[in-house]
């Protein structure tokens, strides 16, 4: 049986797969990019107009906006649990796991993640409630404790509405460092810890220099997947502000979504999901390409 | 195991609890306020312990929404999708990653960048697809799209799992005389199930979570998916606190409830679903 025989005894596996991939991903993508240069309702034949587009983009404050807001997501989605994953994580697994046990420390570690396991869209209900301006928890708390002048309308006040988005963000994503962090401590050979402790090392320096570097290729999972998902925000978006007050939140994705949906600008809106599946797929490429360069992982 | 403890181990276990309370506060809130009558709510506050508890709210929402009937639609659409993402994975990393059909670089290649497509790129041209072939509003279109999805996700982690099969027991099988779908069948999917049971749960949950391509293609209330059917809801901005609240912890109870019984798998998987 010649080698070649072999193999094509197995390639008709992948026709489902590749069937179902090709109608589901490659050719709507590929549409999604051919309907960026045009002007097109949804009806009708798209008018080709090039570039135009495009070039609507660059001078467009919606767009600058909602990419710009981007950065805060990520900080808020990928900085912030990453460093307050990892000290969540260090401490848990330094002092609540050898000295209080196993439970306490996977009841902790659960509580922690019980955000991530919510649907977005009631993520988005439940901070909404709570943010209300006017019979919203955290106001109501602020005027029980007697500092009703530091209630705000937190998701109405454009000078407040993207800090209050963060917040969430930071909320829900936190669990996810501290899972990922954990299970890589645990990975680590504790003669590094041993031969610390002989050498007198206080616990910080054992988190700088010995667990922190040892997990570097979690941390670099978690930065990766989680700067990925900033990009996409959609759902909280949607049910928390619809990218207002203006455009003070406003996200590519929901963006796209109005010009798709509500606007019946399909070519537009083509052009800014395009922008961002560029920007994805080209983001995963360079840190792949860090990835198998630096050795993490 | 456990050692002496000091008071300042027991203040970092205090500050960690308070931090976990602290975490946890919005969905007790939540939990507090759906129990609540709206007078009782409206004379006490948000923070004040029910007076006298009563289910109503969250029954009347339960009615309103059909919430029984939203429940259902995500459970068939999630368990077809784990079910259909897991067998086109499982056939997809068996020519991939057993087979090692030719071109399966560019294949792996070809499902890495499916894979990390937003679904906002997708999202038009499928719409109008959809409409093109009569499947727009029908969760039939749901399923499919997201086998496809999820099974992009899977076909990628499975196949480097399935690369590091033990040949031994590929060629016992085939010195039984199996043939692929024998072995398939009866050595590699066994073999893998802890594996397969991962991929299975995470698709469920996924899919379970997932918004907008539901937003889009489910319009007719009676095809809602639960977070459509809320996300939708909320959008009227026709809720008073308690019914948000109510609405909000029936959302909360079926996520926390695959939380309890996958725990084990969710956290074995995390790991593994970090690629997404």
């Amino acid at each position: 049986m010649s080698r070649s025989h072999r193999r094509a005894g197995y390639a008709i596996f992948l026709l489902p797969g590749a069937v179902l991939c090709t109608g589901v991903i490659a050719v709507p993508v590929l549409a999604n990019v051919a309907a960026s240069f045009t002007d097109w309702t949804g009806v009708g034949t798209p008018a080709w107009v090039g570039l135009r587009n495009y070039e609507r983009l660059l001078g467009d404050d919606n767009f600058w906006a909602s990419f710009s807001h981007i950065i805060a997501l990520i900080v808020a989605m990928a900085v912030v649990p990453t460093l307050i994953g990892l000290v969540l994580a260090a401490v848990l697994f330094d002092y609540v796991s050898p000295r209080f046990g196993p439970r306490a420390t996977s009841a902790l570690r659960a509580g922690f993640y019980l955000p991530q396991v919510l649907p977005v869209a009631v993520t988005g209900i439940v901070w909404g409630w709570i943010l209300h301006p006017d019979y919203g928890a955290l106001n109501s708390v602020l005027g029980s404790a007697g500092l009703r002048s530091l209630a705000r309308n937190w998701l109405g006040d454009p000078a407040y509405a993207l800090y209050s988005v963060m917040v969430i963000m930071v909320w829900v994503q936190l669990g996810y460092p501290v899972v990922m962090f954990m299970a890589g401590l645990r990975r680590i050979d504790p003669e590094l810890y041993e031969a610390a402790d002989l050498d007198g090392a206080g616990w910080w320096q054992r988190f700088t220099r010995i667990a922190v570097p040892q997990i570097r290729p979690e941390i670099y999972v978690v930065l990766v997947t989680t700067t990925i998902a900033a990009l996409k925000v959609f759902g909280q978006i949607f049910v928390l502000t619809r990218g207002g007050p203006g455009n003070a939140t406003l996200v590519p994705s929901y963006f796209a979504y109005q010009n798709f949906f509500e606007r019946a600008n399909v070519g537009y809106g083509s052009a800014i999901s395009t922008v961002l599946v560029v920007l994805i797929v080209a983001l995963t490429f360079v840190f792949l390409r860090v990835q198998t360069r630096g050795g993490a992982a | 195991m456990t050692r002496r403890r000091s008071p300042g181990q027991y203040g970092v276990l205090v500050a960690l609890v308070v931090l976990a309370l602290l975490v946890l506060a919005p969905m007790a809130l939540v939990a507090m306020n759906a129990v609540k009558t709206p007078a009782d709510y409206a004379a006490h506050g948000p923070l004040a312990w029910p007076r006298n508890p009563s289910l109503s709210g969250i029954v009347d929402f339960w009615h309103r929404a059909d919430f029984g009937r939203k429940l259902l639609n995500s459970f068939v659409i999630s368990l077809a999708v784990a079910v259909g993402g897991v067998v086109v994975s499982v056939l997809n990393a068996y020519a991939l990653g057993i087979g090692k059909v030719r071109g399966r670089v560019a294949f792996l290649v070809a499902f890495l960048v499916a894979n990390l497509v937003p679904q906002e790129g997708l999202v038009y041209p499928l719409y109008y697809l959809s409409k093109l072939v009569n499947l727009y509003d029908s969760q039939l279109a749901v399923i499919i799209i997201f086998t496809a999805i999820q099974s992009a996700f899977g076909t990628y982690l499975l196949s480097s799992v399935y690369a590091g099969f033990p040949t031994e027991l590929l060629d016992a099988a085939a010195i039984d005389g199996a043939g692929r779908w024998r072995t398939l069948w009866r050595v590699v999917v066994p073999v893998s199930r802890p594996t397969l049971a991962v991929l299975f749960t995470f698709f469920f949950v996924w899919t379970w979570n997932e918004f907008l391509l539901p937003l889009v293609f489910l319009i007719t209330n009676s095809h809602q998916t639960v977070p459509v059917a809320l996300g939708v809801l909320q959008g009227q901005r026709m809720m008073d606190a308690t019914t948000t609240s109510a609405s909000a912890l029936l959302g909360i109870l079926p996520a926390v409830l695959f939380f309890l019984v996958f725990q084990r798998t969710l956290t074995r998987g995390i790991m593994a679903g970090s690629v997404k």
